[in-house]
């Protein structure tokens, strides 16, 4: 089922051939970056807000396992049955056996990018289960049977057209439509049904609290609770790095959440679920899948504070100009970068050099992750595993000899320049991946070392 | 060995070696006045609030905008003549044909426009997402500044509660936004002048 993985830099020359199109997903994007800007300015705590937060999940980081157990006890006397998954396969197994236990074949589910990490979907469906996607930008992409392109913003990277076109063949809407309302409205007849028919519920958890044993679902939608309060059964599933200690740092977290995201203040529905409702079943599983793993990094540990806000992907130049898919990863863009290898090293040593290193990621993390520190370490990390493609190895071992030597470095910069300004189609050719996308520079006569020479003696 | 123990014991090897919880983590939000602010920030996210005096006030108002809308529904006594649609249902699906729900909720947050319902006062929790429309009541009185302020108020929750913030919605189209995604298709909040 695992389909070949094509590298992040082929699959974004592919992205870029359509340049308008990526004209129009870089501005996109960047509007909802700059949305987020607006709203952060508002709050003159911000700075102070983040730092708290990073602060708390330092706490959480340190104190990971007594939080869990805590969570895990008082969910427990809450009425809520707790579960705890190693790996995605066991995650999986683990909602097909509760699906089977109560003869359900059709379900409904909220956005939960952790369920698209364990390739949940494509599991419950060989497995004879329908799973249907209630989130609309999730529908949308499950319509088109490929994976979301950003975390938030699942959908961002389509056009109208393309969802009319999709809703003409699948829901029947008039053929050439592209009126949003219109369509959002064809998929609200649509899930309806659905939510009224299915008879277990899946969501993802964004925060999990200790203190209560209760746990926290954002959406815009209400598709979640749509979903959750008609169903027999509701199953929460949770990478175990969601937990907070108490349910007052929710005042941090919601603050800085959807003002990240989306530069709402907050989302529409704050969902702070606890105790099962009456003659309803609740599920909570607690998912490693690597993470303790990335916990025991030192360098990368900062990863798992993560809130899952994507501020990080529309800030990110490289995220807005190569697409969430070109990223072959659940979570796209930096923290996606970041996340992956410690998944899969081999699969994922491409991503961690999909990024220009300018920090813009590390600045509107509202947690403050280091992303593009943990980047950069990650290319070491990943050479040194021999984990990188040859040709790259090679390119970076050429580099760190010249950079290590004065004289060939000083050597090396006037044939350079000299090949430039006399010979440019030497380096002006497709041969030259830095002519791609890319006028080369026009070449200065002399370096910066021959000028300070040359000035200083005056 | 079971995932938990696992788990756990794999926690146990990699977490880092303490940190502390910060203990400064709650700000305050100076609004000249809460209620302004409030209506402001709902008026922003296509929500209308209306001050009415008391209870009676509230009544003639919700005949007056929703005469002539019918299956409606509310979890407040005083407004039992208003509504004609009954919550006393034991399965929530029966709730699919509600237009227009008026709710009882806890409290207001001026800085987002979120209010507080739980089932403290609602009966069924599919309630404020399943009706077409809805609108809630708060007294006047009731209203924060902020979620830190909000979570004092909250230190015990019930089984289930939400904070709501307007209509639903979505922008997964193109990023455009559009009012009634699954839940309600409009609020509106009723402020009742004369409440503890």
């Amino acid at each position: 089922m695992s389909k070949a993985i094509i590298e992040h830099s082929v699959a974004s020359e592919t992205f870029n051939k359509d340049e308008p199109y990526v004209n129009w997903h870089d501005e996109t994007l960047w509007f909802v970056r700059q949305k987020r800007d607006k709203s952060s300015k508002l709050l003159p705590e911000w700075e102070h807000l983040r730092e708290a937060a990073s602060g708390i999940k330092n706490y959480v980081l340190s104190h990971m396992d007594e939080l869990l157990t805590a969570f895990e006890e008082n969910a427990k006397q809450n009425g809520v049955h707790v579960h705890w998954a190693a790996d995605a396969a066991e995650h999986n197994e683990i909602v097909l056996g509760l699906l089977k236990q109560h003869n359900i074949d059709k379900m409904v589910k909220s956005k939960s990018m952790l369920t698209e990490e364990c390739h949940m979907n494509e599991f419950l469906s060989r497995n004879g289960i329908d799973v249907i996607d209630t989130d609309l930008g999730e529908r949308i992409v499950q319509l088109r049977n490929e994976p979301p392109s950003h975390i938030v913003l699942p959908a961002i990277h389509l056009k109208k057209k393309d969802i009319g076109d999709l809703f003409h063949e699948h829901l029947g809407t008039e053929a050439g439509a592209t009126d949003p309302q219109y369509l959002t409205e064809a998929a609200r007849q649509h899930l309806r049904d659905k939510f009224l028919t299915r008879r277990a519920a899946l969501t993802g958890v964004n925060f999990a609290i200790a203190e209560t044993g209760g746990f926290v679902v954002s959406t815009n939608e209400g598709n979640a609770d749509m979903g959750a309060h008609l169903a027999d059964i509701h199953i929460a599933c949770m990478g175990f790095e969601k937990i907070i200690p108490k349910q007052e740092h929710l005042g941090v977290f919601l603050r800085l959440l959807a003002r990240s995201a989306t530069g709402q203040p907050i989302t529409t529905y704050s969902s702070h679920f606890k105790k099962p409702r009456e003659g309803q079943e609740m599920h909570i599983i607690i998912v490693d899948n690597g993470r303790s793993t990335q916990l025991g990094r030192a360098d990368f540990r900062n990863s798992l504070k993560c809130i899952r806000c994507g501020a990080c992907m529309n800030t990110c130049p490289v995220y807005r100009r190569s697409g969430g898919h070109s990223y072959h990863n659940a979570v796209a863009g930096p923290i996606g970068s970041i996340l992956a290898p410690n998944l899969d090293m081999t699969k994922n040593a491409d991503l961690p050099f999909a990024s220009t290193l300018c920090g813009s990621c590390s600045n509107v993390c509202p947690v403050k992750i280091d992303i593009h520190d943990q980047l950069y370490k990650w290319r070491q990390v990943l050479v040194k595993g021999g984990h990188v493609p040859q040709a790259k190895e090679i390119g970076i071992k050429a580099m760190s000899i010249v950079l290590s030597q004065p004289r060939f470095y000083q050597w090396s910069g006037r044939l350079g320049r000299s090949v430039m300004r006399t010979i440019p189609f030497m380096v002006n050719n497709s041969m030259n991946p830095w002519y791609k996308q890319r006028e080369m520079p026009e070449p200065p006569k002399e370096s910066f070392r021959d000028w300070y020479v040359r000035n200083r003696k005056e | 060995m079971t995932s938990r123990e696992k788990i756990l014991q794999q926690i146990k090897l990699n977490k880092p070696s303490e940190m502390a919880l910060p203990s400064n983590f709650r700000f305050d939000s100076n609004f000249e006045n809460t209620e302004s602010k409030f209506i402001e920030t709902l008026t922003a996210i296509y929500t209308e609030v209306i001050v009415v005096k008391n209870k009676e006030a509230l009544l003639a108002k919700a005949a007056e905008l929703y005469g002539a809308v019918v299956n409606r529904a509310t979890t407040i006594p005083e407004l039992g003549g208003w509504a004609d649609f009954s919550l006393n249902v034991s399965d929530p699906h029966e709730l699919e044909m509600i237009e227009i729900a008026i709710l009882q909720a806890e409290f207001g947050v001026a800085e987002n426009g979120a209010v507080w319902i739980s089932d403290k006062y609602l009966s069924h929790r599919v309630l404020p997402f399943i009706t077409q429309n809805l609108a809630f009541v708060i007294p006047r009185k009731a209203l924060v500044n902020n979620m830190h302020d909000a979570y004092e108020r909250l230190l015990d929750t019930t089984g289930w509660g939400c904070f709501i913030a307007g209509p639903s919605k979505t922008a997964d189209i193109e990023q455009s936004l559009v009012i009634g995604a699954h839940g309600a298709r409009s609020m509106v909040i009723f402020l009742i002048e004369e409440e503890e």
